[in-house]
């Protein structure tokens, strides 16, 4: 689907979505409530990532940052997507165009893995709302736990999919 | 609010460094929020409705009631399901286990909310195929068990 279609599909659903809102009936209202603040949250974070993202785009060309996360770096690579992963902070979905990124400057497809199993289970910020939370025993205790194993899915996936025509590209708009 | 500071810290810097770089980098990255701008939108709505509809006393309900294989398998279900972002799901977590929930539990739910996505599957698929999307969220399905399992024998 055309991504202006999509566009206008959506808003009529969200029209529709706020006048049902307007009603009495509470799932509804709370539906609303719950969109409102995602939909500002969504609003300041994520083209502030974009931007990020695009910002590093230009000024990390392959050659640069191919060294430390591409095809040929092996264990150290590994080290360095995964510190890179932790650093950031969002919904995992915003680590998807991240990962075209890295996958057009060179990086393996164990690297993309791990970076994915970085980004949703170890980021800084969201360890500190852990922490805050849960206790410091819970978050050190499932990070330990959790790093082997997103480690095994990385070599697991690469295992398997290297072997396909397996790239990560970019939606086509 | 601190992450939009950086950014424009960031943007500020790479301005006075190079216009045309920063420039480039601009334009590329809102073009790829465009691209995806409305999936999100549509992500958004899903989730709202979700919540609204499922109330914070049922899920409670469920996630309390059953501990065994049953239990684990429905709080991984609605994990991989739900779309709640950290500054949420934590604070909800905390009050979940304050009510008397297993540790187990939320270590999986936990765990199944960060790794796996059934809401955003369609757009994992569209980066990376439906062969490495259908396997990553298979196999953090299952890591996330077992973490779950792990930390409820520890804590």
């Amino acid at each position: 689907m055309k991504n202006r279609l999509k566009i206008i599909v959506v808003c009529f659903l969200l029209l529709l979505f706020f006048l049902l809102g307007q009603t009495d009936y509470v799932p509804l209202k709370l539906a609303t409530t719950h969109f409102r603040h995602f939909f500002f949250e969504m609003l300041l974070f994520l083209p502030c990532m974009f931007v990020l993202i695009g910002l590093v785009d230009a000024w990390l060309p392959r050659s640069i940052i191919e060294p430390y996360i591409g095809k040929s770096s092996g264990f150290k690579g590994s080290f360095w997507i995964i510190l890179f992963a932790m650093l950031q902070a969002g919904p995992l979905y915003g680590a998807f165009p991240v990962s075209v990124l890295l996958w057009e400057k060179g990086a393996s497809i164990r690297n993309i893995f791990l970076y994915l199993g970085a980004f949703s289970t170890l980021k800084i910020p969201m360890l500190t709302f852990e922490t805050g939370f849960m206790g410091w025993q819970f978050t050190l205790l499932r990070t330990l736990v959790t790093l082997p194993l997103f480690v095994l899915i990385a070599f697991l996936m690469e295992f398997i999919l290297k072997k396909t025509n397996f790239s990560v590209v970019n939606p086509k708009v | 609010m601190l992450f939009f500071l950086f950014t424009v810290i960031v943007m500020t810097i790479s301005f006075f460094s190079n216009r045309e770089k920063t420039y480039f980098g601009i334009k590329k990255g809102f073009k790829m929020f465009y691209g995806i701008f409305p999936d999100l939108l549509f992500i958004l709505l899903a989730t709202s409705l979700m919540l609204g509809f499922i109330p914070e006393q049922t899920i409670i309900k469920y996630l309390g009631d059953s501990s065994g294989v049953f239990g684990i398998l429905i709080v991984a279900v609605i994990g991989s399901v739900a779309l709640i972002p950290a500054f949420i799901a934590f604070p909800l977590a905390a009050f979940v286990m304050k009510a008397g929930v297993s540790i187990k539990l939320l270590a999986v739910f936990i765990t199944t909310l960060m790794m796996v996505g059934v809401i955003t599957f369609p757009l994992e698929c569209r980066y990376f195929g439906f062969k490495a999307a259908f396997l990553r969220n298979f196999f953090s399905f299952i890591a996330a068990i077992l973490i779950g399992l792990t930390i409820g024998l520890v804590l």
